[in-house]
């Protein structure tokens, strides 16, 4: 066919351009939502808790997503350093996805539970007074300001509409339920527990106030990070192979 | 021929119906948003649309014979303008955070100047501010000149320009302010995305519209690249920011992909940000620019031909290199890589399609540092887009992902390509759209391309020995089998790297500077310098003898 078509009527043109750049994407990413294959089949993934979710929105705020990745790469010395490889199903909840693409800092996709909460609280405040190579900016503003939490079941439905599997009562008891997390005396602690397993309890910034701060909210993210799936039933071979 | 009395009424009636609707809708940000940053940037909107209508009703089209027969600049010089702007604030924002990298107590313990904060504002200025408004400048030039016709539409055009920048700062104010959807490159949240859909889609109708008032067969080939860089860029826009906004009143949303999903569409979009954005657009530019300045015609229309429709089609395939050995299944990654490598070929038979433009030519490279500016970009080009195809390899990838590596091939391709091509385009845009007979400073103009070489040298080599030796040690091994050194070991290995690369940094800022005296020494009128250094194509086309500047009728 002689170009000259093309080169003659802008509207020719248009639709070539737009299929020739449709295809690729077609091809790439449609079948990730359709491919069972694409996300493994594991037990332990549940939602986060809505203190861990505040605490998620707070990570995207500050930019951490700029120097910290979340996904380990199936490399033998990633897997030394940082525990078991990252599976897609670790971040099927994750709206959107925190992978990053530079390390700055390490990768913190297992970071959960390789730190005392105390060691988090400091390094958060000053980096260097722990870390002394570090270059990480300081956040002690996290620490003095209170979590702002009204929005936080508005917040799970928005998700709840993008496909994260939060129940009706989980958006009831959202409040309730985030300030639980930080209070281990409270009634609704066994509530919190049954929604979501494996949650953590504690007073994250160990500021004794019954109102969680952005710190509080953080930190408890960063603790649950990796902490979810259990490896002792993954399966990698079998049904989960790629 | 006159635009007829009820068009005129139409267009001053639409265009004062979109101010007050935009207005009303800023004063209902301003008063009824649910959070802070909503309402600043209710405010924000409102003054904007506020502005524009005042100035749309006190200044009625004039629509006479006269309307038609020129082309229409005045969008044009404020976009070049902008351009110089946003460009010095942009490279000045990355150099701010590069030293952070060097210096962390430069981040002030603050929520607004840290690191994690201030790189979307850098990296949004850039790419979108300053290459952005390069784009508008220069595809609005071309389009008209190339198709021997007057811009479509007559507020539209303006609409595009001041409603990238509202864009522009809607979306920094946001990153600084703590609201940001959290994807690189795509960070802007989803009200303002919302915004820049309708801002492009107009973009798109004035480009399309003076292609069909075209009084030239064929269109030309820059035009091609130009508007693939606008619908790609528009589907990748749309698709990769689907989000559910909590409230429809409220900053926050949630992007409706998750996990994978989330992670192949954010890189076939920031992939192709690279490919559509600041490639195609890019190779726009010099398809029309390089062939103007040295006055001789495009080296090979064959290999445009092939050159354009391969690289359109290969670039969108490459997005999953940048997720080698994640969670993204294997058969994407595959596919990634490989259309990274064929991407090659098209990328080079660009590249030698620009510089072999030159042939009768090449005397210019020494005589005319525009030339040079122009020249050396397109080497860059070459350079970055092998580089890319290299890194792209899986065995390649473990090493270099994660690391500096990456960076320093981003600023090759950013400064060294889209920088330098940039320079070149303004230094050429900004005699002809002001009618100078040349720049205030051709010399200026070689001080600028030497130290902004030198800048891009120590940058991307600094960044080579930071990336390369951060991989090596993150994965070597004592004799013992354990890993030999421990993460913060690999940051503090990497200080003199991070000060040659924010030194580098800061020559590419000064270069700027130099580039923003220069031009508007020139745009005031101020007598030339070095005229007579200067060749003919510096010149106004009306000021250079027999030359014709205006659209046929």
């Amino acid at each position: 066919m002689n170009h000259g078509f093309f080169e003659r009527s802008s509207i020719a043109l248009l639709i070539g351009i737009l299929i020739v750049v449709s295809i690729g994407g077609l091809i790439e990413i449609a079948p990730l939502f359709f491919l069972k294959s694409t996300i493994e089949k594991v037990q332990g993934m549940r939602p986060y808790t809505p203190l861990e979710l505040a605490g998620r929105d707070i990570y995207l705020r500050e930019g951490c997503y700029n120097c910290h990745s979340q996904m380990i790469r199936s490399l033998r010395d990633e897997v030394e350093r940082y525990g078991h490889y990252s599976l897609a199903a670790e971040s099927m909840y994750d709206h959107p996805f925190q992978w990053g693409s530079k390390r700055t800092g390490p990768d913190l996709a297992r970071v959960g539970g390789k730190y005392s909460d105390e060691w988090h609280v400091e390094h958060m405040r000053d980096p260097r007074s722990l870390v002394p190579e570090s270059i990480m900016p300081g956040y002690p503003f996290l620490a003095e300001r209170e979590l702002g939490y009204d929005n936080i079941a508005d917040n799970m439905t928005a998700l709840q509409i993008a496909g994260v599997p939060y129940s009706s009562e989980m958006i009831e008891k959202a409040k309730a339920d985030l300030l639980a997390q930080i209070n281990p005396d409270s009634d609704d602690v066994e509530g919190l527990k049954t929604r979501y397993p494996k949650a953590q309890v504690r007073n994250f910034d160990g500021n004794p106030s019954e109102q969680p701060t952005e710190l509080d909210a953080l930190v408890a993210y960063l603790q649950v990070l990796g902490t979810l799936v259990d490896f002792a039933t993954f399966d990698a071979a079998g049904p989960n192979l790629r | 021929m006159a635009a007829r009395a009820e068009v005129v009424a139409f267009s001053r009636a639409m265009a004062l119906l979109t101010a007050v609707v935009g207005s009303v809708v800023g004063l209902m940000f301003l008063i009824r948003g649910a959070d802070p940053v909503m309402n600043f940037h209710g405010l924000l909107f409102f003054i904007a649309f506020a502005a524009g209508g005042y100035y749309v009703f006190a200044h009625p089209r004039q629509a006479g014979p006269q309307e038609q027969s020129s082309y229409m600049d005045g969008p044009i010089k404020a976009a070049t303008i902008a351009a110089v702007f946003w460009g010095v604030v942009g490279f000045l924002a990355g150099d701010v955070i590069a030293w952070q990298l060097a210096f962390p107590a430069l981040n002030l313990d603050l929520p607004w100047t840290n690191f994690g904060r201030l790189r979307p504002v850098h990296t949004s200025a850039v790419i979108f501010a300053f290459g952005g408004n390069v784009l508008l400048a220069t595809s609005l030039y071309v389009v008209q000149r190339t198709s021997r016709a007057r811009v479509a539409g007559y507020w539209s055009p303006w609409f595009v320009v001041w409603g990238y920048q509202l864009f522009i700062v809607l979306a920094a104010s946001g990153y600084v302010l703590g609201v940001t959807q959290g994807k690189e490159y795509a960070e802007p949240e989803w009200y303002v995305d919302l915004w820049l859909t309708i801002v492009w889609v107009v973009y798109l109708l004035v480009f399309l519209g003076t292609l069909w008032k075209r009084k030239e067969p064929h269109i030309y080939v820059a035009n091609w690249f130009f508007l693939a860089f606008i619908v790609t860029i528009a589907m990748l826009h749309i698709v990769n920011n689907l989000a559910v906004p909590v409230t429809l009143l409220g900053t926050k949303s949630y992007s409706l992909f998750a996990g994978v999903q989330d992670a192949m569409t954010q890189w076939w979009y920031g992939h192709n940000a690279v490919g559509f954005f600041l490639t195609a657009g890019f190779l726009g530019i010099m398809y029309y620019f390089i062939p103007k300045r040295v006055d001789r015609p495009i080296y090979s229309y064959r290999l445009s031909i092939v050159h354009f429709w391969s690289l359109i089609f290969l670039y969108i395939w490459a997005g999953p290199h940048h997720l080698h050995y994640t969670a993204l299944p294997d058969w994407a990654q595959t596919l990634g890589m490989t259309f990274s490598i064929m991407l090659w070929m098209p990328s080079w038979g660009g590249m030698i399609n620009g510089l072999m433009t030159l042939s009768g030519a090449w005397d210019r490279l020494r005589t005319d540092p525009v030339v040079r500016l122009l020249v050396v970009s397109v080497a860059f080009y070459g350079m970055s887009t092998f580089e890319g195809p290299l890194m792209s390899i899986k065995s390649v990838n473990s090493l270099s992902h994660y690391t500096d590596w990456t960076i320093g091939h981003v600023h090759s391709g950013a400064l060294g390509w889209v920088g330098m091509v940039s320079f070149g385009a303004i230094y050429c845009l900004v005699p002809w759209l002001w009618k100078r007979r040349g720049l205030y400073s051709i010399k200026l103009v070689e001080w600028h391309f030497w130290i902004a070489t030198l800048g891009i040298v120590l940058y991307v080599s600094s960044m080579w020995v930071s990336g390369i030796m951060q991989g090596l040690m993150w994965r070597a091994y004592d004799k013992l089998g354990f890993l030999k050194y421990s993460f913060v070991e690999t940051v503090e290995a990497m200080h003199w790297p991070y000060v040659i690369r924010a030194t580098g940094g800061l020559m590419f800022v000064v270069g700027g500077l130099l580039m923003a005296y220069n031009v508007w020494r020139t745009i005031r009128g101020d007598e030339s310098v070095d005229v007579a250094e200067q060749p003919p194509e510096a010149a106004a086309p009306e000021l250079r003898p027999g030359m014709a500047a205006a659209p046929a009728e």
